[in-house]
């Protein structure tokens, strides 16, 4: 596709259509490191009727800053509300949508796959070509650790999936934007 | 310095002359640094009432109310007054007791996760699990409260904690990296409004609560009367713009002048201040102002483009960015009268069309309308009104008309019953010689009533006027149109004599049943400067006219 086609695309997508136009994006969210900030935040969620498709919270360098990677789904007014309603809460010291901008974006996902004899060569040769690791192991079963895209993850457990998946746990999305911009 | 002395000081600090609550165990040691009289403790007879007075107390005067309660039962029921405050922009700040921190969720006596359960109903909430941090959570629960756009913070005080001690240091700042409202307006914006005003043809402004809160009623004035642009004013913006003025139109919405409607749906231009396109404003999104381009200055970021898009934003203090635009209008050359003459003409044509009207027999039922008109004559348009919610509250802003800020007192995001009555007590605190009457329906007022001994206890001259039309008439109303007449569960059957009613409390009960007995209360209960409540007899069936039904749009209004 050349890119005056990419944009001819990109323009009849945009303009009639876009505030049904649902769309998922990735926020950043510094907020303070208290008791019940969390609770602050999902309950911003329930009660404005906003999805959360995925979040994921820990300390950052500043102990007393935690950091919260935030996956929702809505049309532009809905994440424009998203945005504007997290800031307003006192304890969010910043929001900054990543999916305006380039930015790396990561999972993990820990896989317990059953291993005998006939599949056991061919999980290691999935986990090699993910660049995947075997943290676990039994007569029976790997553990499989994987990090990635959300595309990445999603083809190493479509092709585990067949070998018989026991388990699995997924992290959520974790991001940060490329190049010296700093949140 | 024990923590409890901590907390009066604090609010010394803060200037606080009075506190609305009510005792109770785990609030008892504040309650009893507050014996020594430093500040002002008024014993409510419910804690709702508690919170909705320290919402009176704040709407009249802009100085945040102060609700002192105890745990469990105490806190939760600051709940309906915490919502009513948040949904208003209201600055309250409630202090609630908790259980000691050692047996915090344990399902103790009277425990209540107070600040879970308020998250989503205050603008922030602590729990102050340490003495050291009380005076600077003070600090920071009124800061919060009464800037940016206000509203009610919640502070709960473990038992414990009121009892530690610590040294007392009274912040002077605050430090809050997650809390920086935007006060001033980008220029830019404003010029960019300077100009879209310019060349509107047929403006108007729509003018909310936010006009009221920032102090921006003399800066509205002069935007209406530079431009000569035509002003309609929302119901928690009612008194924001003199409501004799030539160029105001009344309030708009559900239950708005036929003038207001139409002139907004006849506009090129909407400049929104301070308000929030409420669906009672708007009705039907897809038919509101069809034609009309929009600027939006609001103090709060996420009220812009929330329900109407916006074609200029303005985030900023309503006060700040009026002047600013005012001074960006004074540098353009315009005839604005002449230019806005047809426009003026064709607004005018509307008001004299279609003015709110009501026909009083001399000898027939009473109106609630002639009964609202008359209370305005009686005081010179001068009295503070509160107001409850239901058919009463339409016909006190449609006929009392508010000349300035802060003198109409309702209860407009949430529509809470019961708001009216302590709220009026809250405003006469602050203002013990202003006439202060809450118009009144008979279904809101037995939502609160006990407070009538919190009146008479402190000698608080409120009048309560009743427009009593034994039913819950806003229900009923809606019955006879939308569900043919079915009138389940609308009919007040058994009501008190609010005469004796008043009697038993210590107050003054007075009756009128005859349009020509109104105005002789009136006078009496404005004369003897004492807890008054009148019971006005009024006629059940009467409706408030005009109406755009729920989801509807002009073209739906009905007039009569």
């Amino acid at each position: 596709m050349d890119t005056n086609e990419r944009y001819a695309v990109l323009s009849v997508r945009a303009m009639p259509v876009q505030s049904y136009d649902v769309r998922r994006h990735t926020f950043a969210v510094l907020v303070e490191n208290k008791f019940g900030v969390l609770g602050r935040i999902t309950g911003l969620f329930s009660a404005r009727g906003f999805n959360i498709e995925s979040l994921c919270v820990a300390e950052t360098d500043d102990p007393t800053v935690s950091r919260i990677t935030l996956v929702t789904e809505g049309d532009a007014k809905i994440l424009e509300q998203v945005h504007k309603q997290l800031n307003k809460l006192i304890d969010v010291i910043k929001v900054t949508d990543l999916s305006e901008e380039p930015h790396v974006d990561r999972e993990m996902v820990l896989i317990k796959v059953h291993a005998e004899a006939e599949t056991r060569a061919e999980v290691l040769r999935i986990a090699d070509i993910f660049r995947g690791k075997i943290v676990d192991v039994t007569p029976k079963t790997y553990v499989l650790e994987v990090t990635g895209d959300e595309g990445k993850i999603r083809a190493v457990i479509n092709l585990l999936k067949p070998l018989g998946i026991k388990e699995m746990v997924r992290s959520g999305k974790i991001a940060i934007a490329r190049g010296q911009r700093m949140l | 310095m024990k923590g409890a002395d901590i907390f009066v000081e604090s609010l010394l600090q803060e200037g606080v002359d009075t506190i609305f609550g009510h005792p109770g165990g785990a609030i008892l040691p504040l309650n009893d640094a507050l014996y020594s009289g430093k500040i002002r403790h008024i014993l409510t007879r419910h804690e709702q009432g508690a919170v909705h007075m320290a919402e009176g107390y704040a709407r009249a005067t802009g100085r945040p109310g102060v609700v002192l309660v105890t745990s469990g039962p105490g806190g939760t029921n600051v709940v309906t007054g915490l919502t009513n405050a948040f949904m208003d922009s209201t600055p309250v700040v409630v202090f609630t007791g908790q259980v000691p921190t050692a047996v915090i969720g344990n399902d103790a006596f009277q425990e209540a996760d107070i600040v879970g359960i308020t998250r989503s109903c205050t603008k922030h909430n602590y729990l102050v699990n340490n003495v050291k941090d009380l005076a600077r959570t003070v600090k920071e629960a009124f800061y919060i409260a009464s800037t940016g756009r206000p509203g009610p913070v919640l502070v709960d005080i473990p038992k414990d904690v009121s009892t530690a001690s610590c040294e007392f240091v009274y912040p002077e700042t605050v430090h809050l990296r997650g809390y920086k409202p935007t006060i001033v307006g980008h220029a830019g914006q404003i010029r960019r409004a300077a100009e879209m005003l310019a060349a509107a043809e047929r403006p108007i402004l729509y003018a909310g609560g936010g006009v009221i809160h920032s102090g921006a009623a003399e800066e509205l004035r002069q935007l209406g009367e530079l431009t000569a642009t035509p002003v309609t004013n929302t119901l928690m913006g009612l008194g924001g713009f003199p409501g004799v003025h030539e160029l105001w139109l009344g309030m708009l919405g559900m239950h708005g002048t036929v003038a207001a409607n139409t002139a907004m749906d006849g506009a090129d231009l909407v400049i929104a201040i301070g308000a929030r396109f409420d669906d009672r404003v708007t009705g039907n999104l897809e038919e509101f102002c069809v034609g009309a381009k929009f600027i939006h200055i609001d103090i709060d970021p996420s009220s812009i483009g929330k329900n109407v898009r916006v074609d200029l934003p303005i985030v900023g203090d309503v006060k700040h960015c009026l002047r600013r635009l005012l001074e960006e209008l004074r540098a353009i050359e315009k005839d604005w009268r002449g230019s806005h003459q047809p426009w003026l003409a064709q607004v005018e044509e509307w008001q004299t069309k279609y003015p709110l009207h009501y026909n009083q027999e001399p000898d027939g039922e009473l109106l609630p309308q002639f009964v609202c008109e008359q209370i305005y004559e009686a005081t010179q348009g001068q009295a503070v009104i509160t107001t409850e919610v239901g058919q009463h509250q339409m016909w006190a802003a449609q006929f009392y008309h508010c000349t300035h800020p802060r003198q109409f007192i309702t209860s407009g995001g949430l529509g809470t019953m019961g708001f009216g009555f302590p709220a009026a007590i809250g405003a006469q605190v602050a203002l013990p010689e202003t006439v202060v009457i809450d118009i009144a329906g008979d279904g809101s007022f037995q939502m609160t009533l006990q407070e009538l001994a919190t009146a008479v206890q402190y000698n608080l001259p409120v009048i309560v006027a009743i427009l009593n039309n034994h039913s819950l008439g806003m229900v009923r109303q809606w019955q006879q149109f939308f569900y043919d007449g079915r009138y389940a569960d609308s009919s007040l059957e058994v009501s008190p004599d609010y005469v004796k009613l008043a009697e038993a409390y210590g107050a003054i009960g007075l009756r009128a049943t005859k349009a020509h007995e109104v105005r002789p209360v009136l006078e009496e209960a404005i004369r003897v400067r004492r807890p008054v409540v009148i019971d006005f007899v009024v006629k059940m069936t009467e409706n408030v006219f005009p109406m755009i039904p729920s989801g509807g749009s002009i073209r739906d209004m009905l007039l009569a």
